[in-house]
């Protein structure tokens, strides 16, 4: 067994008994801390894959947004230190497990039949991977049209935001 | 010449072959070994930095500091670390232990790991990564957390507070962090430090003449993020006591004080190497080791203006902290970062300007290209300069023609 393997497994096993916290916890920061251990395990799994741009990527977006999360998780609910109250589940926890199983069942199925799935991929070659990444976006012949698409999406998204919070001068007065 | 870290690694390599250790194996040890001795050297360099901030601390404010440990005080920082080690460990009773507990080593690992990247010289370095530049800003994240996490966990009203400034300062100051920090990359065509800092080969070339701007505002909101004094609201001892790390005592809260003091030394390295040039310097062709005393004497520069910032600069107001970003450092950062590549597409073709003692080493060449953006960053600066002013200008006039009413008043009914 190589050291790899050995990362490997633990940021695995980590990763999923932290992904099964996330949704048992009832302390609201607990679960945010969990998130916190379960995407950063999915970051250690992009560097693993020779991705390093996209997990770095991944500890950016989400971890780097996780702390605004439990600011919220803190400031919107009540005495979240010992809130031990309450339900985690509502009615839908049975069939909610019943297609996670399904999907889950489905996806061995369907990679255990695939001829590549247990093939070792060569070396990849990941120097020259954020330039062509870069280009595609920005290419006419590539995704620049999602691309601008998306930007614009969220740029709509950040107007909204504005408009719906702007203080009104006639209810002000 | 043999680089004497090279020689080591192989050295110990043989000897792990000669033991008949698996190459994978020792190979993964030597990592190991190399990341105790980067983490090593970093908080050794703190160490020796408690002294050094103590003292020139002490000499702008036209006192003496520490003088009585070792001579000129020198083993003062060793005294002060063992006193803090017999200090009790306190937790309060109701607190979040484990969460409690992890957040300090967070703080001290959250710097840590941006010196996994800095390339000391051309041929020390912990990893030459292709994403350098967003690690760091991806690195800065955890440290955020750590914050967070050690002013809720302690259970305690203060520590929640500065727990709650302190991400948004720092959620705030990313922002101009992040697009100052995009200037180098954009000049440099590359996220790799170690290209970044080849690419400043000789005195003009450096970033700082082409994005002086750029470096300003890197430096400014990199103090703002480690938290010191103008920006040190998240513990401002008037008003929130000591803020996110009230409760803790003895080595806990030492790791809280090794981890700013580590990140200020840290943005001062950063600084040299994405601004001005890292391990770059006359002779360093041939002599690879001049590199780190060339980086040294960068990094402990722009540390010492760090310094001498903090020793002489009142608190900022929270809610000039919050103006000073928003309406000043994140737009022009925004004008910059896109001004930026379009001055370089523009000028890219248009060769020399001047250049002094050709055939020198270290030629000093001035392009068209560097001229031209600085310019442009000199426009940026004074027009932002310019609109400040008038703004406060007339921000001043109006307040003269309504004077400001009590911020605190009591309510009508009560007041009759």
């Amino acid at each position: 067994m190589t050291p790899m393997q050995l990362i490997f497994i633990f940021t695995a096993v980590a990763s999923t008994v932290a992904a099964i916290m996330v949704v048992t916890r009832r302390n609201m920061v607990h679960a945010a801390l969990f998130l916190v251990m379960t995407l950063f395990g999915v970051a250690v799994a992009f560097v693993l894959l020779e991705a390093p741009f996209l997990a770095v990527v991944q500890v950016v977006v989400y971890i780097g947004a996780i702390a605004i999360l439990m600011i919220f998780a803190v400031m919107l609910t009540r005495n979240v230190t010992d809130d031990e109250s309450g339900h985690p589940f509502n009615a839908n926890v049975r069939l909610a497990l019943l297609s996670a199983v399904f999907v889950f069942s489905l996806l061995v199925v369907t990679l255990g039949g695939w001829a590549q799935f247990s093939a070792i991929a060569p070396f990849a070659n990941t120097s020259g991977a954020v330039a062509q990444l870069g280009e595609a976006l920005a290419a006419a012949d590539g995704y620049v049209l999602a691309f601008e698409v998306a930007s614009m999406l969220l740029l709509g998204a950040l107007v909204g935001a504005i408009f719906v919070v702007w203080p009104r001068q006639a209810e002000n007065d | 010449m043999m680089d004497p870290l090279v020689a080591l690694g192989d050295w110990l390599l043989s000897l792990a072959a000669k033991i008949n250790l698996p190459p994978a194996v020792s190979q993964v040890i030597l990592y190991l070994l190399g990341v105790s001795v980067i983490a090593t050297v970093a908080l050794v360099i703190t160490i020796f930095n408690t002294w050094l901030e103590r003292k020139i601390a002490a000499r702008l404010q036209d006192r003496i500091g520490p003088n009585r440990v070792g001579p000129w005080g020198l083993l003062q920082p060793i005294a002060d670390a063992i006193k803090m080690l017999t200090k009790e460990d306190t937790t309060p009773a109701a607190a979040d232990k484990v969460a409690y507990n992890i957040a300090p080593i967070l703080a001290v690992v959250s710097v840590l790991l941006i010196w996994a990247v800095i390339p000391f010289t051309s041929v020390w370095y912990g990893t030459k990564l292709n994403v350098a530049v967003l690690y760091i800003a991806a690195v800065g994240s955890f440290g955020v957390l750590a914050v967070l996490m050690a002013g809720w966990s302690s259970n305690n009203k203060y520590a929640l507070l500065g727990a709650f400034r302190a991400v948004s300062q720092l959620i705030s100051y990313e922002v101009p962090l992040f697009l100052s920090l995009l200037v180098p990359v954009l000049l440099a065509r590359s996220m790799d430090i170690s290209v970044i800092v080849e690419k400043q080969g000789s005195f003009l070339e450096m970033f700082v003449v082409a994005a002086p701007l750029a470096a300003l505002l890197f430096f400014i909101s990199s103090v703002a993020e480690v938290g010191r004094t103008p920006f040190d609201l998240l513990e401002a001892e008037s008003e929130i006591v000591a803020g996110y790390h009230i409760e803790y005592s003895g080595f806990k809260f030492g790791m809280f004080q090794a981890g700013e003091f580590m990140h200020t030394f840290t943005i001062g390295a950063l600084t040299a190497l994405l601004f001005l040039g890292g391990w770059q310097g006359p002779l360093v062709d041939q002599y690879p080791i001049l590199g780190l005393v060339y980086f040294m004497g960068k990094s402990f520069a722009v540390y010492f203006v760090t310094m001498w910032m903090r020793s002489t600069l009142p608190r900022i107001r929270i809610d000039h902290m919050q103006a000073l970003n928003w309406k000043i450092l994140v737009p022009v950062a925004l004008v910059l970062l896109m001004l930026t590549p379009l001055v370089d597409y523009f000028t890219k073709d248009l060769g020399v300007l001047f250049s002094a003692f050709p055939g020198s080493p270290g030629e000093l060449t001035l392009t068209w290209r560097t001229a031209a953006l600085l310019l442009t960053n000199l426009v940026v600066g004074i027009g932002a300069l310019d609109i400040i002013r008038r703004t406060s200008k007339r921000n001043t006039k109006a307040r003269q023609r309504f004077p400001e009413r009590a911020v605190a008043r009591p309510p009508k009914e009560e007041a009759a």
